[in-house]
């Protein structure tokens, strides 16, 4: 009997050290998620859906689908994300909340951070990538469509296995960026870092090859007659954000293994004690973190870029002088990074050098303003959605932009560092460059997507809430920022008369909450009412994705483009309007097309299995994930069947099927 | 520029049979790249040098491997047509340059530890 009763207290042991255990909000989510995983299986198993899962979305190489399955699991990530946020407003809504407790508040603006930029932003960003870069290209497919469905499955394992961490083991509590000796196993000894790492490291890989894979798609695949001077400012951005991820990402890599060196192995880059620095890690974050900030809004001005002359009908401004401005971006990016750390006791030549690289960077992004706004100029605004977050982002990131002046010089640093300021300088550029952006590109691009234009109504509703939202809640925080209010704390006094500002800022908070409610409202109702837009080009939109059906079909185009001007499907209506012959088309041919593959979703799998065997030290767990991924590297490597013909007749049944004669 | 059917992953190869190395120059950089990795880690371990000179060993065997993977395995010298391997290397050392000798510019300087 004893014997049983130590077997039943030992696997209680285990059970509450392995979940995580004594929070009321925790059982929450765990009940949550259990129901949520019960509904999907009972769905998926009663509409008899699990074969077309596989073989339509889990299987697929088609950048489409791919960008489609970025963006679902980027709104999933924001809403999680979101909670975190509106959790942290909670709690400092008043002083002295008994809301969350301190440990927990640790881990809940750890994860906010690392959810919004690593596992919202990026996907995100990833998915407009997808669905709209080989469109403007006139391209079939990326250049290597099985990587960029591994790069997905591996981005959405590591953020899965990053997930985890708040009902297993325990999520990480040392801030977004892990700073040691926080993040050493003697200030953190629980899993939650080792979830961080591995969720990014599994993830960042991902980003890596996706970064690679766009390069090459915008270097070699473009359509014939696409110069240089003619690829759609879009694609100008991806590049210069991707030739950004190439450098960056390794860095991270290199970065969080060493970490993890120190953390598995009892290495001693980082502990003082052992001869190594915290410090080093702190220089080496930020040589990823710096640029990264660039990598996601770079793209975005792409976006902001094509909004404004759809819906401005007019030719972009300054199309020279754009590209120039971000492909410089992207490179002086590299020569920033230590104004995160003025503080850190470099001394002034190095903070000079740092300060004055930061306020050159500023240059070309105001170049871009003067762009969109002369763009604006005189043009023929129809204030739609994607453009009304292009308006609203113009005055919010010139803000934004300024408090970055701000912050850049060094001695003012001294003050705002580690301040609310901050706090609200980093969200306004983010929110307001970032996500507006990617907002304005997913209206923009949804027809496209999936064939019917998102509710206008509830989406201007959606727009005001959120914009309203964002002043109220961010404004406030530089207020109580210069008042001496630190980032990170979770509870304050009624002493310090920082509550009025509190108060109203966990107001914007929800507000903001509310608007994405009002998001999610648009989608589901569009989904049910919107009627199917025929035409392909909703939007009166200039760039070859508008040439081509909507929904566009698997190959994209039924025959390859040639492209003579920049806005090239906008010069050819304005050939069609003014009576001319539309271009020629070439006969048509049995098109090239990849094959579906299980690999990189089972690679993936294998990738969470050593990420999750390493963070609990499990390394039967480890290496069986190991193996698995050299199983299926050589099963790739070996496997010839890779690819196949669309045949013509099919292409013209789709074709006409689509209301197109070829 | 035109739109070659690169799909299906091992794509880049196809179509235009171009030299892409010998089995020999393989396996001479194979060689090479394992001395120059077996160097550093044996001064290290074993202790072979002073402290400066170890470094000194450490950077200019990383700057030979650096040079080994770009020749032997990236197949530098062989370009055709638009020269974006020239542009993508000097792309690669400015940034190199930026994060190595910037961190040591920093690290120098901080007189917090």
């Amino acid at each position: 009997m004893r014997g049983e009763a130590s077997v039943i207290d030992q696997i209680k042991d285990f059970a509450s050290w392995f979940f995580v255990s004594g929070d009321p909000l925790i059982y929450g989510a765990d009940v949550a998620i259990a129901l949520t995983t019960a509904a999907i299986i009972f769905v998926l198993s009663y509409f008899g859906k699990w074969g077309w899962l596989w073989r339509e979305w889990l299987t697929t190489v088609d950048h489409k689908r791919v960008g489609i399955m970025y963006i679902i699991a980027a709104l999933l990530m924001l809403f999680r994300g979101g909670v975190d946020a509106l959790m942290m407003r909670t709690q400092l809504v008043f002083p002295d909340m008994k809301f969350l407790s301190p440990e927990h508040y640790n881990e809940v603006f750890t994860t906010h951070g690392v959810i919004m930029i690593l596992f919202m932003a990026m996907p995100l960003m990833f998915g407009l990538f997808n669905i709209a870069v080989p469109l403007q290209l006139g391209a079939r497919d990326v250049a290597f469509p099985f990587l960029n469905s591994l790069s997905f499955w591996l981005f959405f394992f590591g953020a899965m296995l990053f997930n985890m961490s708040f009902v297993i083991g325990g999520s990480p509590n040392g801030g977004w960026l892990s700073y040691p000796p926080l993040s050493e196993l003697t200030g953190s000894p629980g899993v939650g870092e080792d979830f961080y790492i591995w969720g990014i490291q599994v993830s960042g890989i991902g980003s890596l090859m996706t970064g690679i894979n766009f390069i090459v798609t915008i270097v070699k695949m473009r359509a014939p007659g696409m110069t240089w001077s003619r690829v759609p400012i879009f694609t100008w951005s991806v590049l210069s954000s991707c030739i950004a991820i190439i450098v960056a990402f390794p860095v991270l890599t290199v970065t969080l293994a060493l970490l993890f060196l120190d953390r598995f192995l009892g290495a001693h880059f980082f502990t003082m004690d052992g001869g190594g620095n915290a410090m080093m890690y702190v220089n080496l974050i930020w040589m990823w973190g710096h640029p990264e900030v660039y990598i996601v809004v770079l793209p975005a001005f792409g976006i902001y870029s094509e909004v404004v002359a759809t819906f401005s009908k007019k030719r972009l401004f300054g199309y020279g002088s754009m590209v120039f401005a971000m492909l410089s971006i992207s490179i002086m990016a590299y020569f920033t990074w230590l104004h995160h750390f003025f503080t850190m006791g470099s001394g002034a030549n190095v903070n000079i050098f740092f300060a004055i690289s930061t306020m050159i960077i500023a240059i070309p992004t105001g170049v871009k303003i003067f762009n969109w706004l002369f763009t604006m100029f005189r043009g023929r605004i129809s204030f739609t959605t994607p453009m009304m977050w292009t308006l609203a982002f113009i005055p919010c990131f010139v803000v934004g932009g300024m408090t970055g002046v701000m912050l850049s010089v060094a001695p003012a640093d001294f003050q705002f560092h580690n301040s609310y300021f901050l706090i609200a300088h980093f969200h306004q550029v983010l929110i307001g460059g970032v996500a507006f952006g990617y907002f304005a590109g997913l209206y923009y691009w949804w027809p496209k997507m999936f064939g019917f234009k998102l509710n206008e109504t509830i989406g201007k509703w959606a727009f005001w809430i959120w914009n309203i939202g964002f002043y109220v809640c961010f404004m406030p925080q530089y207020v109580v920022g210069l008042d001496g209010m630190t980032r990170r704390i979770n509870s304050y006094g009624w002493d310090t008369g920082w509550w009025a500002m509190n108060f109203t800022s966990t107001i914007g908070g929800f507000l903001m909450g509310i608007g994405f409610l009002f998001q999610v409202w648009q989608i589901a109702h569009s989904i049910k009412f919107m009627e199917k837009d025929t035409t392909g080009d909703p939007w009166g939109a200039r760039t070859l994705e508008w040439s081509i059906p909507s929904p566009a079909p698997l190959y994209n185009f039924a025959t390859t483009p040639l492209v003579t001007d920049r806005d090239d499907w906008w010069e050819e209506k304005e050939r069609i309007a003014a009576g001319k012959m539309p271009k020629e088309k070439p006969k048509l041919e049995p098109i090239h097309m990849p094959k579906n593959s299980p690999i990189p979703f089972i690679q993936s799998i294998c990738w969470f299995t050593v990420g999750f065997g390493l963070v609990f030290h499990w390394l039967w767990i480890a290496i069986p994930g190991f193996v698995g991924i050299a199983l299926t590297l050589l099963a790739h490597s070996f496997n010839y069947d890779t690819d196949y013909y669309i045949p013509v007749d099919e292409i013209r049944q789709t074709e006409a099927k689509a209301g197109r004669g070829v | 520029m035109a739109q070659n059917h690169t799909i299906g992953g091992h794509g880049s190869h196809g179509g235009h049979g171009e030299h892409h190395g010998s089995l020999g120059e393989y396996v001479i950089g194979f060689i090479l790249s394992i001395v120059l990795t077996v160097i550093p880690i044996l001064a290290v371990v074993d202790d072979w040098f002073g402290k400066t000179a170890t470094i000194a060993v450490l950077l200019i065997t990383a700057a030979l491997q650096f040079a080994v993977q770009l020749l032997f395995f990236m197949h530098l010298r062989e370009e055709k047509g638009p020269r974006y391997n020239l542009v993508t290397l000097i792309l690669g050392l400015i940034v190199v340059v930026v994060v190595v000798y910037g961190s040591i510019w920093i690290m120098d300087h901080n007189k917090m530890y």
